[in-house]
């Protein structure tokens, strides 16, 4: 245990003190900073939301708007983060995590030494998820913080739970990236070509799933300008299920549950669209419980791919030969 | 030599794939022995060391290391032997006393401790004034003593080193050397040091293995490998006389100790165990012959080393 204490407390450092991290803390700053003051930032929209509450539920959560607002622009905060910083974190700390200690010699030191193999390992994906959690948790406070000082309207203890659980899946979903980063590094002798293939499978997820999804969609049931609405509602259908193949669809999903409850995921609106067949379509917030409860496959999900990520570049490194040649 | 043994192979072999890196290997090493593990590259060595760790399973066969059977208990086996890989590598970012304290650390050395070990390691191998530099600033060679410092700040019975003088120059091969020989002396630690370059392990080692193929050809120290090798003859004199005749050979071969002489034209090739140049000179001269000229060349280990490479 203490071996894995040791390697933790290294690699933490490591995060901190490398100019990949300082770079990415940068990034995190700039984040906060962009989300309020940006041209689509928080600020104008939520001064615009609170003269003119004319949505109903809308003055409802305001702080949580401070995260959520898209303005004009389609960039929002949620969708930053989830589509380019907690996956440009996570494939950062990971892409050369085992391949570059192979290369430069460190590993074979490192595993002479008596602890045991995994340690190295395990010790590497936990100070990554933890410096995740750390971002994580900074870029909400920064914003909070500046947030606050701007709309003087202090969170509700609803809204404090509903960040936290923003954070636990930030880096559920940030684990995610990272172990698929580190399965790369595992099973790819070069850092270079890791470093690529995760950032295909980040670019394939963010630009062709949602072609993909579409084309499944219009295969599997395809409309025109005849089609019945139940046609329609079936092509959105099949659509929004192939989505949830990508993770950044998975995680957009569940945190706009989380931070948004007055508003409504597409498949939400689908469900209440197919049941009232668009009559009373009900504008309320949800309650936490069950915000949590629509969101609890996905955290689920996101525990378990993860952790299938972890087991396979584990198993690997377990059983590989470490030559310094 | 009643010493006990430190590493003890049975039968070890390893099959990568269809090639066989180690073949049925019986390697035993006593406690207090410095090693020397010779072979041309690719014969085996390494493959050896990493299963003495642990590192690598062994295709069939067992190791022993120290009692400890480095397949099922390699932690153990860790924590007593120290290793140094060939290509060793350092966090080159970070300074030379983090990366020994890090490894410290890993070995479970409690936390006062560790800064007094750093601090006393750094001396021995003479990095004291470099200590808050960062590695990668090191030269090769400086980088070879850190990595013996590796080894030294967990104070280890069994020290393994991969072809430790790889690509430093020729002083910094003996300072690195001496060094070696004298901590092994100092702490009465065992030393297996893998090389292929024969006099550097002649330098130092009281035991020698010389590994082709997978396979351990010979095995002792340097003057009973020559003996036996040579067919006892470790000094070949080349003699150069005014004329040979049958009485000086005869003479010469009566000489306590030669082992052949060898006539080369106008030359003779004697054959001996010992220098025995003031006695052939003698004997000679009581034969009325004249001497000219009288060259000793003592075998190096060399002859033997290109001899059993050729044999493989």
């Amino acid at each position: 245990m203490r071996g894995l204490l040791t390697v933790f407390n290294k690699e933490l450092a490591d995060y901190f003190i490398s100019w990949r991290g300082i770079i990415l803390f940068g990034v995190v700053l700039l984040t906060a900073v962009f989300a309020i003051y940006g041209p689509a930032g928080a600020l104008q929209n939520i001064r615009a939301d609170l003269t003119s509450t004319s949505q109903f539920g809308a003055a409802q959560f305001v702080f949580l708007r401070l995260f959520t607002t898209s303005g004009q622009s389609s960039l929002s905060f949620l969708y930053f983060v989830s589509a380019f910083l907690i996956p440009i974190i996570g494939i950062a700390f990971g892409f050369d995590a085992i391949n570059s200690e192979k290369n430069s010699g460190t590993l074979s030191r490192l595993l002479s030494q008596p602890i045991y193999r995994d340690t190295v390992f395990n010790g590497k994906f936990f100070a990554g998820i933890t410096t995740i959690a750390i971002m994580l948790t900074s870029i909400i406070l920064l914003i909070s913080g500046l947030g606050l000082s701007m709309i003087g309207v202090p969170p509700s203890s609803e809204e404090v739970f509903r960040l936290f659980l923003f954070i636990v899946m930030g880096t559920l979903y940030g684990a995610f990236w990272l172990g698929l980063a580190m399965l790369f590094s595992t099973f790819l002798q070069r850092v270079a070509t890791s470093a690529l293939a995760t950032i295909a499978v980040w670019i394939f997820f963010l630009i062709f799933m949602a072609m993909i999804s579409t084309f499944i969609a219009n295969t599997m049931a395809p409309i025109n300008d005849t089609s019945t609405t139940q046609e329609i509602f079936r092509n959105i259908e099949i659509q929004i299920t192939a989505s949830r193949a990508s993770p950044i669809f998975l995680f957009q999903e569940a945190t706009t549950v989380i931070l948004a409850p007055g508003e409504r995921t597409a498949s939400e609106l689908l469900q209440l669209l197919q049941q009232s067949s668009g009559g009373g379509l009900i504008s309320s917030t949800l309650p936490l419980g069950q915000s949590i409860l629509t969101i609890w496959p996905h955290i689920v999900t996101f525990i378990a791919i993860p952790t299938m990520l972890f087991a396979i570049s584990y198993y690997k490194f377990m059983r590989e030969e470490i030559r310094s040649t | 030599m009643a010493n006990k043994l430190i590493v003890e192979t049975k039968n070890l072999t390893k099959v990568y794939d269809s090639t066989t890196a180690v073949d049925n290997l019986n390697l035993h090493i006593e406690e207090g022995d410095l090693f020397g593990f010779l072979g041309p590259n690719g014969a085996g060595k390494t493959t050896t060391i990493l299963m003495l760790l642990g590192l690598t399973e062994p295709t069939s066969g067992s190791v022993n290391v120290a009692g400890y059977d480095s397949t099922r208990e390699p932690l153990k086996v860790k924590s007593i032997a120290g290793y140094v890989p060939e290509k060793v590598g350092f966090y080159e970012s970070l300074t030379a006393s983090y990366n020994l304290a890090y490894i410290a650390r890993l070995n479970n050395l409690p936390e006062d401790v560790v800064k007094k070990r750093v601090a006393e390691t750094l001396e021995i191998v003479g990095l004291a004034d470099k200590a808050e530099q960062p590695v990668g600033e090191f030269s090769k060679g400086m980088k070879q003593r850190l990595a013996f410092a590796d080894i030294l700040i967990k104070n280890p019975r069994v020290a393994i080193l991969d072809e430790p003088t790889s690509g430093i120059d020729p002083e910094g091969i003996n300072q690195l050397l001496d060094l070696i020989a004298k901590i092994a002396k100092e702490r009465k630690m065992t030393v297996i040091m893998s090389s292929h370059q024969l006099h550097q392990v002649q330098r130092i080692c009281n035991q020698i293995g010389i590994m082709v193929r997978g396979r351990l050809l010979v095995k002792g120290s340097p003057n009973q490998l020559g003996k036996d090798s040579l067919g006892g003859s470790q000094f070949k004199i080349e003699l150069q006389l005014t004329e040979i005749t049958q009485g000086i050979i005869d003479a010469i071969n009566r000489v306590k100790d030669v082992i052949s002489v060898d006539r080369m034209e106008n030359r003779l090739l004697v054959g001996c165990s010992k220098d025995l140049r003031p006695q052939i000179a003698r004997a000679i001269v009581e034969a009325n012959g004249l001497l000219v000229e009288m060259k000793i060349q003592s075998y190096a280990l060399e002859d033997i080393y290109l001899k059993y490479f050729k044999e493989a």
